[in-house]
């Protein structure tokens, strides 16, 4: 049901086998499938984890920490039995490409596990899928019992002396379970309540066995990897930054879509060219480069590489790889606020700055938006935010407070434009949201 | 088709009585099954029950507490009936930048419901979701499970007249379940 979009630029990698009728495993093996999984076998882990390090693959949910090294953390020897986790629970806004990868390549990201299993000696494996995508919850456990059927998975697999056994397992409405821990706890059948680190879960992570857990993107690049060879992985990217990545381009372009282009293509391409450009003779304003907790870019701040080295020195992030782009039109206060409604929502409630930041700066952007604000605001919803970095548990305090500081200093005069009872010149007549029943 | 007959008492169907058998056997702690089998439940008896939370937490070996617990950390599971078809419009960034809202309010007026409204006959809520993972195809809803994508206030009256002449047909399985 969803497609891919392709441009004369894109590099077909992870997307390579998308409409080739891939998910039937007779396809997929004639389609290269499972020879990856095949030679890693013979690799054994060290050499597994040596081929990732020069893939120079980093990790697509978002952190972009390097795949390899994150393996290479996990103890050889280990009291409790170890777990390869692979996070399918796709909700960062702008973010919708691991659903195209479950639904036209499941085995994949089977392949990707089998390969992170052998890697660090792990018996079993999990893939986990947000309850929203529930028709790819059905391909997902179709693939893995095809996988078991040509023994592939179970006892013994290829033949080799090396038992792995994948379960398919779905979530049921939670942003905060796409962070490791919380969807480790939401595996262990609990609330999605984020665990402290240190301990990582690389030594300590699901029922307290050494886990690695990896972006649904990341573990289906994998076999990638080892079928074309980790060194011609690592230079279709750029330095440190290995490989294509999946864009999620949405928001007011003329041809928003799903397209893989090499790490670091530029994002001034991306939008003008791979889009198409702003619709309707309409000025670019502004870019969320990698998802909803990303800080916005200004247009003079686009002629940049998309890898996570470059956005970072550009002051964002590549983040998930979800480009949302705005035209001039866009109510910049509107944008920060329906972002933070977002981020209140999803808010677990474990850390108070989360959970309090989050509701009085929806509260505090919501006043502004209707012209109830004062000028003191704008610096308080800037300090509420500062202070919230770095304070909570898990990432998503940090996911809310980013981009909201750089909306308001990058925006600042839009947001003043609001006070003194005006409201939203975007919006005259911009009423409050009629409450809920 | 499971060859013993269903645990007497079970207020599920065999086949999915049969499928929580199965499920909890997966994992190294059976509470791991909790999350997936309170989804599947509600998928077939449409919310979750006092009567769900009961027998799952029987099946795991959990205080009803610890059910309702984890019940309602999560957006999807639900502890009123919802209608038989449930109409979730994302109005998250990308689909508010290619007119979510505008469809949202055109379901309230079209279904004559509030947000996390039900039809009076029960065929129909409504509810504005977080992102469902549709961004490049905004803007989208999911009705039941099944993704409608590209949306205008116009494809959007024919998805919700497609679902009308669906209960009118007598079709008693929900789309996208």
């Amino acid at each position: 049901m969803a497609t891919l979009t392709t441009h004369p630029d894109c590099v077909p990698l992870v997307s390579w086998r998308f409409g080739k009728g891939a998910t039937n495993i007779d396809k997929y093996i004639e389609l290269e499938g499972y020879q990856a999984a095949r030679k890693t076998l013979e690799l054994g882990p060290d050499g597994i984890i040596a081929e990732m390090k020069t893939s120079n693959l980093r990790g697509r949910g978002g952190a972009g920490f390097p795949t390899g090294m994150k393996w290479s953390f996990v103890p050889k020897q280990s009291a409790k039995p170890k777990y390869v986790l692979v996070n399918g629970d796709e909700s960062e806004p702008g973010t919708c490409k691991d659903r195209l990868i479950f639904e036209h390549d499941p085995h994949a990201v089977i392949e990707g596990v089998i390969i992170a299993a052998l890697a660090i000696q792990a018996k079993m494996g999990f893939i986990y899928l947000r309850g929203e995508y529930r028709y790819l919850i059905e391909i997902m456990e179709k693939a893995v019992a095809d996988a078991y059927a040509k023994g592939f998975l179970g006892k013994k697999i290829f033949g080799s002396e090396f038992d792995l056994d994948v379960v398919v397992q779905t979530g049921a409405g939670a942003y905060e379970v796409g962070e490791e821990s919380a969807l480790m706890e939401s595996l262990e059948g609990k609330r999605g309540i984020p665990r402290i680190r240190p301990p990582f879960p690389a030594v300590v992570g699901l029922y307290g066995g050494p886990t690695i857990i990896n972006n649904a993107e990341t573990i289906a690049t994998v076999p990638h990897i080892f079928r074309i060879g980790a060194a011609e992985y690592a230079r279709l990217g750029t330095e440190r930054n290995g490989g294509t990545r999946l864009f999620c381009l949405s928001g007011r372009l003329v041809r928003p879509g799903v397209y893989e282009l090499p790490m670091g293509y530029n994002l001034k391409k991306m939008i003008y060219e791979v889009g198409g450009g702003i619709p309707n003779g309409k000025k670019l304003k502004a870019v969320v480069p990698g998802g909803s907790s990303t800080p916005v870019l200004l247009p003079e701040e686009i002629d940049i590489g998309m890898d996570f080295d470059q956005v970072g020195k550009a002051g964002s992030m590549l983040g998930s790889g979800g480009v949302v782009v705005l035209d001039e039109t866009v109510c910049m206060v509107e944008f920060a606020l329906r972002t933070m409604k977002f981020y209140q929502h999803e808010s677990c409630g474990w850390c108070i700055p989360c959970r309090e930041g989050t509701d009085w700066l929806k509260k505090s952007l919501t006043r502004l938006h209707e012209g109830g604000a004062v000028d003191k605001d704008i610096d308080n919803i800037r300090y509420l935010a500062e202070n919230m970095l770095g304070r909570t548990f898990c990432p998503l305090g940090d996911a809310a407070a980013m981009p909201t500081i750089a909306f308001v200093r990058k925006f600042r005069k839009e947001f003043e434009d609001h006070l003194e009872g005006r409201g939203c010149p975007y919006h005259p007549a911009a009423e409050p949201e009629p409450a809920l029943v | 088709m499971s060859t013993q007959p269903a645990r007497p008492g079970t207020i599920f169907s065999p086949a999915l009585a049969a499928r929580f058998d199965r499920l909890v056997t997966l994992y190294p702690v059976k509470r791991s099954a909790l999350v997936p089998m309170l989804l599947y439940a509600q998928d077939e008896i449409g919310y979750i029950s006092d009567a769900v939370i009961a027998e799952v937490a029987a099946r795991l070996g959990l205080s009803e507490l610890d059910v309702r617990n984890v019940v309602s950390y999560y957006s999807l599971l639900h502890t009123k009936p919802v209608g038989k078809y449930h109409v979730q419009v994302c109005t998250n960034i990308s689909c508010m930048l290619r007119g979510g809202n505008e469809i949202l309010e055109h379901c309230r007026k079209k279904l004559g419901i509030p947000n996390r409204g039900v039809t009076p006959d029960g065929v129909f809520s409504l509810e504005e979701v977080e992102c469902i993972g549709a961004c490049s195809w905004a803007p989208a809803a999911q009705v039941n499970y099944a993704f409608h994508e590209n949306l205008t206030p116009e494809s959007m009256d024919q998805v919700l007249a497609d679902y009308r002449a669906k209960t009118q047909n007598g079709s008693q399985k929900a789309g996208g379940k």
